[in-house]
């Protein structure tokens, strides 16, 4: 009986590792048996792979043809895959699949929404198995974005750029902000198409109809600094519309004006400059100067097209392009054009503060198989001037290249979109104004969970003191190493 | 009797291997589960952006924080009241109809497409509910939209700024997805009740309610027991719903925050050692309201 | 006496037609929701926003492609992924409890009873209390975006144990086993050929539920699937409220929603009989 019962067991077993070899890829079976490899090894193990590599080694892989097959990106949405597709030479996107093609490279794009951490979650999940996932496997470039930015290239698992081939000259066109931001002991973690001023972008009728006048300057006058701002949402509330849709609409343009960063010394330190958001949104909301949507929220959408009724928006260069223009389309699928919705009725003026939103970064996950392939399009994408040129001139965001942008800030480019103004001349100029001293690797959660608390506030559904307090529960949940008040 | 247990003597050893793989795979999947979770329990351990803190054994500090820091009780309040919203209706709702069924006086037609119709929300998928609702009752939705034609309402009713509203809408979701299944058992219980009971009262004269006061409820008291203690235990797992419908944030103010929801914060960050408590406390409460369920089969064997 | 009569006839009406009045009510309460799903999946999204109507529109198909060449939902994938889950959970769970309901029937051995008040006392713990301990083991044995740690546990099942047990405890006298034993057939023959076919009504029951379940779980299945290609429908559905994900289109969200549920709607348009009279059936002696 016992060897029955033995021989139960066995055949138990087989079908219970015969049906994970169909559940998966068979090395995840493989793997079962042998290394027990737990997360502080899995740690080390890159430790050491990171210090070794060092320009020698990527070079005899290159050299030795030993590139993998499989190029893996990681990313939360599609904004850079339709840059390569548009932009890379030589790629070939199959809408079937939804791969492409770079040679006889398969690019395989990853796609994780970014909310509650969720794209960090995966992606922190996959670096710390990338020591033991097979080559094809392996992460070879991933995106971060300014929020969390030195969470990874303070670790090891992102490589030096210039291991990877780049050098100053490549770079040298790219504004300084976005290099210092993904600088860690003195090496250059990441490299990134796009420059991230932001703007407030207004509609022309509107303002005609309430302020008299369209033309940006005239109208960035009117909002020079928060009181003008405020008249001017009084005005647009005596004449029917909101000044703004959201209650976090104007966030950034508080939260990148702070004295000091989320984070200090593991304790989350509330600035006073965001608690100054949260008076003025509060006012506005009462006096009902916003519409109370929430960011990204379909209300909040639909406020950007033809049926809103708010005047303006604030938005960094990829919102402008990537956000406002579709949701502004009255039919999504006809063509982008005046005519089409209220596509052509926004201008945009610098607003009552210097801001940025965002950015992206490309980083190479250190362990990649193909780093000649991952340096190519960080070179095409991030410091090619023509290419970049290029995306400005078609796409209308503004990229990471000051000599192409000042020369389309000082020609006749215009923007159909936006009524025919050369927006790149205003994002030239507060590009180079870009502050990001104050980041920390805690920007996202803070942020998300501040702007969250806070809704119950303006909602009149919580006090001021427990928001705070909610959003200092929170907080803690999401990273248990912080302290707090 | 004795005989028969000796011709099956040699049968029992099947008896035994006909067992093992039910109890095979508990002790992988649940059985070793529950102890790590016990054992995570005691210590500190999460991860830190890329970097693993602990484990370090902490003895209760876990249990301590759950109510000192994390606002554990405000986490259950929101469960029991949420499930209450949408238990006391279901089961007067359920209670109602039930006895409208089986009424042979009232004769009541269509009662199997009735009961279709009820039951059906019951097995619709909680998420795809839940982002229905959220999509309908959104401030710009279509059910706004139908109140301010009406006429009921001059402005958007913004159901989840709002604490009854968020609340209501979940339970209102609950209420639809279980009334139905709670009737059906119900029924059955009521048909389960000897007739001549029925029959005595009615030569007594008692009335409708009268008999459904004295005889039907008294007589399902058991069911009642059982239903009330199957929801309770349905309602401590309250997840789907409100995760979506919250979009895990369980606003305003954490009104809508359950339990579960509040474990699964903890899970998705990978904080073993708080979530490891929680669900040692969880697991403690069900498995005391599972033993009550158990002495009401016990009971009615004999 | 006919006066009462009367009285008593009146009140019936009044009782019939108050009854059929919350019927109907709970009617409208249970269908509405699904009739805006449906009206809002024939509609553009541009219409949607502008407010709700109660005809269908003409953007159906469109809606429905244009949800299908979404890259970052694969629906058509979590479909079938969630076919393949579900299936493979409901033949394994009516199986394998069948089997362990049987031993507990029809054996008479030493623990029999131990066993058996063990099955129903841990009947009703919910998985999430052990999932923090399940998630670890399944990181632990590399199991994370495999289907094993979501179909293999649904082997053991107490509350389907319990309701083919209570079956049996109706439909199957030792006798047939006894029978079957004289004839010379093997136990587990026995088990496979004789019993599980008078078990037919009860297994094809449960089969239901358990695809039911397994098609509406979501709790787990989000934290074992990461993997895009591998996710199930609820875990894409959930993906919906991540809002930078998706450019909200409405049509297409009404549309990812219906797709998800009907499915099972027109299965139990068929089966509705069958599944109502299980849930009764399972509760009798409940």
């Amino acid at each position: 009986m016992k060897k029955k019962l033995l021989s139960l067991f066995f055949v138990m077993t087989m079908i219970i590792s015969l049906l994970a070899g169909c559940g998966d890829k068979n090395k995840e079976t493989e793997d079962l048996g042998g290394d027990n490899v737990d997360v502080e090894n899995g740690v080390e193990d890159v430790d050491d792979e990171g210090e070794d590599n060092t320009g020698s080694e990527i070079e005899e892989q290159t050299n030795a043809d030993g590139e993998g097959k499989v190029l893996n990106i990681w990313c939360w949405n599609t904004e850079f895959q339709s840059r390569v597709k548009d932009f890379y030479p030589g790629y070939v996107h199959d809408d079937a699949s939804g791969t492409g093609k770079i040679g006889d490279i398969t690019v395989n794009w990853i796609i994780t929404p970014n909310e509650g951490n969720a794209y960090q979650n995966a992606l922190d999940a996959a670096l710390l198995e990338q020591a033991n996932a097979t080559d094809d496997d392996k992460i070879d470039l991933f995106l971060i974005e300014a929020d969390y930015a030195l969470k990874y290239t303070a670790s090891d698992y992102t490589m030096d750029v210039k291991d990877l081939g780049l050098t100053d000259a490549d770079m040298a066109q790219q504004y300084q902000y976005t290099k210092d931001i993904v600088t860690a002991d003195g090496k250059i973690k990441g490299s990134t198409w796009q420059a991230t001023p932001g703007l407030f972008a207004y509609r022309r009728s509107i303002a005609k109809e309430v302020l008299g006048t369209d033309d940006p300057n005239v109208v960035q006058e009117k909002l020079a600094d928060w009181d003008k701002f405020n008249a001017v949402a009084a005005d647009m509330k005596a004449a029917g519309y909101t000044m703004l849709s959201g209650y976090d609409d104007s966030y950034r343009t508080f939260s990148n004006n702070v004295s000091g960063p989320w984070v200090q010394d593991g304790k989350v330190v509330v600035d006073d400059n965001l608690m100054a958001w949260v008076d003025q949104t509060k006012m506005f909301t009462d006096a009902g100067y916003n519409n109370k949507t929430s960011l990204w929220a379909p209300e909040w959408s639909a406020d950007q097209g033809p049926e809103g009724k708010t005047f303006g928006f604030f938005y960094s260069t990829w919102g402008i392009n990537f956000t406002l223009l579709d949701n502004s389309l009255a039919d999504a699928d006809g063509p982008k054009e005046p005519g089409n919705g209220i596509f052509g009725d926004w201008a945009v003026c610098y607003g009552p503060e210097p801001y940025y939103w965002g950015g992206t970064w490309l980083c190479a996950a250190t362990g990649t198989d193909n780093p000649s392939a991952v340096k190519d399009i960080m070179l095409k994408l991030t410091c090619d001037k023509e290419i970049m040129k290029n995306i400005t001139e078609v796409t209308q965001d503004y990229t990471n290249n000051m000599e192409a942008m000042n020369e389309l800030a000082n020609s006749d480019f215009q923007s159909a979109f936006l009524g025919g103004q050369n927006h790149i001349a205003l994002f030239a100029e507060a590009a180079p104004k870009i502050d990001m001293s104050n980041i920390s690797s805690y920007d996202q959660g803070c942020n998300e969970e501040f702007q969250g608390a806070f809704k119950d506030y303006f909602d009149g559904n919580a006090s001021k003191e427990d928001a705070l307090n909610n959003f200092y529960t929170n907080i803690v949940i999401k990273y248990p190493e912080l302290t707090t008040e | 009797m004795s005989k028969k247990k000796s011709s099956c003597v040699r049968y029992t050893k099947w008896g035994y291997i006909f067992l093992i793989p039910f109890f095979l795979v508990y002790t992988i999947f649940s059985l070793i589960p529950l102890i790590s979770t016990i054992y995570n329990s005691f210590f500190e351990n999460y991860m830190s952006g890329l970097n693993q803190i602990g484990p370090t054994f902490v003895g209760f500090d876990n249990y301590i924080k759950l109510f000192k820091e994390a606002n554990i009780l405000k986490y259950t309040w929101n469960t029991i009241i949420i499930w209450l919203l949408g238990f006391i209706p279901q089961i007067v709702v359920s209670l109602t109809l039930a006895a409208w069924f089986v009424d042979l006086r009232l004769k009541l037609k269509a009662k199997g497409f009735f009961k279709t119709v009820i039951y059906m929300p019951g097995l619709i998928m909680a998420a795809a509910f839940s982002m229905l609702f959220f999509s309908i009752f959104s401030d710009a939705g279509p059910v706004n939209d139908i109140l301010m034609d009406l006429n009921i309402i001059d402005q958007p009713f913004r159901f989840l700024a709002n604490v009854g509203g968020t609340r209501g809408l979940i339970a209102l979701m609950n209420f639809l997805m279980w009334f139905g299944n709670t009737t059906i058992i119900l029924m059955a219980g009521i048909l389960g009740i000897d007739t001549s009971l029925f029959e005595a009262a009615e030569v007594d004269g008692a009335r409708a309610f009268q008999i459904f006061r004295f005889i039907t409820i008294p007589q399902l008291k058991p069911i009642l027991v059982y239903v009330l203690i199957t929801s309770l235990i349905g309602g401590l797992q309250m997840f789907d719903v409100p995760q979506i419908l919250t979009n895990g944030r369980g606003l305003p103010n954490n009104t809508s925050m359950t339990l579960i929801m509040y474990l699964n914060k903890h899970l998705f960050s990978k904080n073993y050692g708080l979530g490891g408590a929680l669900s040692v406390m969880l697991f403690t409460l069900t498995l005391a309201l599972s033993l009550l369920v158990y002495r009401i089969f016990v009971k009615k064997e004999n | 006496m006919i006066n009462k009569n009367d009285n008593g006839l009146l009140g019936l009406y009044i009782r019939r037609a108050f009854s059929y009045f919350v019927l109907i009510f709970l009617m409208i309460l249970c269908l509405l929701p699904f009739y805006i799903l449906i009206i809002n999946s024939t509609r553009a999204h541009p219409d949607i926003q502008k407010g709700f109507s109660f005809l269908p529109g003409s953007y159906f198909v469109r809606n429905f492609k244009a949800l299908l060449a979404d890259k970052n939902l694969p629906v058509v994938k979590g479909t079938i992924n969630s076919f393949i889950i579900a299936g493979l959970t409901a033949l394994l769970t009516t199986y394998f409890s069948s089997i362990t309901a049987y031993s507990v029937h029809v054996y008479d051995f030493k623990f029999k009873k131990v066993i058996y008040s063990f099955i129903l006392m841990i009947m009703m713990v919910p998985t999430q209390v052990t999932s923090l301990g399940f998630i670890k083991l399944i990181r632990d044995m590399k199991m994370l975006n495999s289907y094993i740690p979501l179909i293999v546990p649904s082997i053991a099942a107490p509350i389907v144990v319990f309701f083919i047990k209570q079956y049996m405890d109706a439909v199957l006298p030792l006798e047939i086993v006894e029978a079957a034993r004289i004839d010379g057939s093997h136990e587990f023959k026995t088990f496979n050929k004789i019993v599980l076919p008078i078990l037919k009504p009860a297994i094809a029951v449960q089969i239901i539920f358990a695809f039911t379940n397994s098609w509406n779980n979501y709790f787990i299945p989000a934290l074992v699937l990461t993997d895009k290609d591998k996710k199930t429908l609820p875990i894409l559905i959930a993906q919906l409220r991540s809002a930078d994900f998706l450019k909200f289109d409405m049509g297409k969200v009404y549309m990812m929603i219906a797709l998800s549920i009907f499915p099972i709607v027109i299965v139990y348009m068929f089966l509705s009989r069958q599944i109502v009279g299980g849930v009764a059936m399972g509760s009798v002696k409940g």
